[in-house]
């Protein structure tokens, strides 16, 4: 959905004289698509009009054959200059002035040629290598001294993402989130979504994981056996998560509790509490999550899945943590490297019952990446959804109920 | 009173192609040419009373002779052309030296951005039209906009046998528009419909079209056009108009007729 991009300069009696109507015609026959920037209308019949139009194409080829099209009627292409670039002052620093990136796909100008920004995620800096002509998104904490980063604004674009060709539930997001809006026909979207992605996973296509991020909510209110059942039935390829999803799974598994409770009958157990410590202590003692599972210590549940699926786990911790898991990242920079290290090639993304996970997560992904966020709070869709995505989808919805229609919608008996 | 810019046929010779009219194969009779063109000025002069001036003509400058490509002058301000051919690019200089010599304000247009005069920009006293993409830049436009205060309707030409808007154009005195509308794509015919209201629209049969019926030069009432171009006389006098026709078949073998070989001073 990235497109070529060259913003051009229409000026004179361009309106009565149907130049700018030409222009505009010529862009969308030759299969381009254009905004406007700026548009001026004289307000006499001496006094000129302009328009600042960008013009959009699927390829670099189209783009040039657009604009070689538009010259002759007098649309002129505004002459950019390349980036600014200045050296990371020491190591872990960016240079004063250094562009803070967004989520969209943005390029850079380096001697006179537009380059992609790669890797691109919200609220990091932009390395450029000027030799081999490349740019790529970098956290603070990863520059080193000398790197050359992008400072300023100029010579860098940002481009707007193309409405998505499928008409689902994705294409139309207005970032209105709501409890009072029926959930059924975005669920079946979304069903639909997890199901040709994973014809395309197995096809080995790009961009066809799917990332679900999610929360202990999944456990304690029944979306255990759905999400497991996702997992198993190969719908799901990443899963962040913290200490508490893996603890209280594995705790059902353990104990028949989660928090406690009992997960069937949904009574207190006398000393419940100690249960979800007493299974990390376990595994600790087993010494993962994965010797756990495969020495059938944990044979059902959500780890069990990921475990037999090979599903790439990222747990990240918290300072409320117990224990923590075994494989749990208690540094939260190391954590965001693990995490951006597994959304290369995610095609959609869930962030279910969890605001510290889907907000991190959010932050991570690229504008493009479909998204579905489902809390019963309407703060964490309605956040993620402000991110000026159009595949932001928000759910005012409890995650078991989430999980269970979306695994009944592919065909699971739950 | 008009007074026109002419310039004597001297040296008007084919001596190279620049437009779908120019053979070298089919040569000028000289003396032929030079005899029209007095007829020319005859009927401008004493039938119409326009004040002609007259340039010297310039040996190895054959196209000279088309004074309508100087430039544009309106109000006392001279912007002498920029050709798109190198082949007339070397008339520049004469035109901008006499425009000077007559002392106009001479403002140039920056190189590298074509424009052909009063060949591609003519109009009424408020709205004038730009052809553009045979010889003319559209982007000459907004500037002479700029400097004459009028606005400029640009026209796209896309019949390269009407290569300059004085080709297939002819503004009237009385607010009438005498054209050949295929020379211009829809944009431009609608554009030009949108302005003048269709009982002023004088359209031009394509067989006198081609005979240049629109390369006319009006001065009140009367039109001068060329010759075997009937029903666009029936037409002019329907409105109104005295036409006069004249024989210019030597002109139009290198593409011109009797408004490319005048400019309006004006």
């Amino acid at each position: 959905m990235v497109q070529d991009q060259e913003t051009v300069l229409l000026q004179g009696h361009i309106i009565d004289s149907l130049i700018l109507a030409k222009v505009l015609d010529t862009i969308l026959m030759m299969g381009g698509t254009f905004d406007f920037e700026d548009v001026q209308i004289g307000k006499t019949r001496e006094e000129p009009s302009r328009a600042r139009i960008i013009v959009r194409a699927s390829s670099a080829k189209l783009l040039s054959e657009i604009l070689h099209a538009i010259q002759p009627h007098g649309a002129s292409v505004e002459s950019e200059r390349d980036c600014r670039l200045s050296p990371a002052p020491a190591d872990g620093i960016f240079p004063d002035e250094f562009y803070a990136t967004t989520h969209l796909p943005t390029q850079v100008r380096v001697r006179d040629q537009w380059v992609e920004v790669e890797r691109i995620e919200m609220d990091l800096g932009i390395l450029v290598d000027t030799v081999r002509l490349t740019a790529r998104t970098i956290p603070m904490g990863e520059v080193t001294r000398g790197d050359l980063i992008v400072t300023g604004r100029e010579g860098v674009r940002v481009i707007p993402l193309q409405r998505p060709r499928d008409r689902d539930v994705f294409s139309f997001m207005e970032s209105q989130v709501s409890s009072e809006r029926p959930h059924g026909h975005v669920i079946g979207d979304i069903a639909k979504r997890l199901l040709q992605l994973r014809t395309g996973f197995r096809d080995g296509k790009t961009d066809s994981k799917v990332l679900l991020a999610g929360g202990p909510a999944i456990v304690h209110a029944g979306g255990r056996e759905a999400l497991a059942w996702l997992i198993e039935e190969e719908f799901i390829h990443v899963l962040f998560c913290g200490n508490a999803l893996p603890a209280h799974d594995m705790e059902v598994e353990l104990y028949g509790t989660s928090l406690g409770y009992r997960h069937a009958a949904g009574r207190v157990v006398p000393h419940g509490h100690e249960h979800h410590l007493r299974t990390i202590n376990r595994i600790r003692s087993i010494g993962s999550i994965e010797a756990a599972v495969k020495s059938g210590v944990v044979k059902t549940g959500i780890m069990a899945a990921c475990v037999r699926r090979g599903v790439h786990v990222v747990m990240a911790g918290t300072i409320r943590d117990d224990g923590p898991l075994p494989g749990v990242i208690t540094d939260s920079v190391e954590a965001q490297v693990a995490m951006r290290k597994a959304i290369s090639g995610i095609g959609l993304a869930m962030l279910v019952a969890s605001t510290l996970h889907a907000v991190a997560t959010g932050n991570l992904l690229p504008a493009s990446v479909p998204s579905v966020c489902v809390d019963v709070n309407p703060a964490v869709p309605t956040k993620l959804a402000d991110r000026g995505s159009f595949q932001a989808v928000g759910l005012v919805m409890d995650a078991a109920s989430f999980l269970n229609e979306l695994a009944r919608e592919l065909g699971a008996r739950i | 009173m008009s007074r026109l810019l002419v310039c004597p046929p001297d040296y008007f010779a084919i001596e190279y192609e620049i437009n779908p009219w120019m053979r070298r194969s089919n040569a000028v009779n000289s003396g032929q040419a030079v005899l029209q063109w007095h007829r020319l000025m005859q009927v401008l002069e004493q039938d119409v009373g326009a004040v002609l001036e007259r340039m010297k003509p310039v040996p190895g400058l054959p196209d000279l002779v088309f004074t309508a490509n100087a430039g544009i002058v309106v109000g006392g301000k001279a912007v002498p052309s920029r050709f798109r051919y190198p082949e007339r690019q070397r008339e520049e200089a004469h035109f901008e030296d006499w425009f000077r010599g007559q002392g106009y304000e001479v403002v140039t247009l920056e190189s590298g951005a074509y424009f052909e005069g009063a060949g591609d920009l003519l109009g009424f006293a408020d709205t004038w039209f730009g052809g553009y993409r045979q010889r003319s830049d559209i982007r000459v436009f907004p500037t002479l906009s700029d400097w004459f205060h009028r606005e400029i309707i640009p026209l796209e030409l896309v019949d390269d046998r009407f290569y300059h808007l004085d080709t297939c154009l002819c503004p009237l005195s009385g607010g009438e528009l005498l054209y050949f509308p295929p020379a211009f794509d829809h944009y431009g015919q609608e554009a030009l419909a949108e302005r003048i209201d269709p009982t002023r629209r004088l359209v031009v049969p394509e067989d006198e079209a081609l005979r240049f019926a629109c390369n006319s030069v009006c001065v009140g009432k009367h039109v001068v056009l060329p010759a075997g171009c009937p029903k666009t006389e029936s037409l002019l006098i329907l409105h109104g108009y005295h036409p006069h026709p004249v024989l210019l078949d030597e002109f139009m073998k290198s593409g011109g007729s009797a408004k490319c070989l005048t400019l309006a001073l004006d």
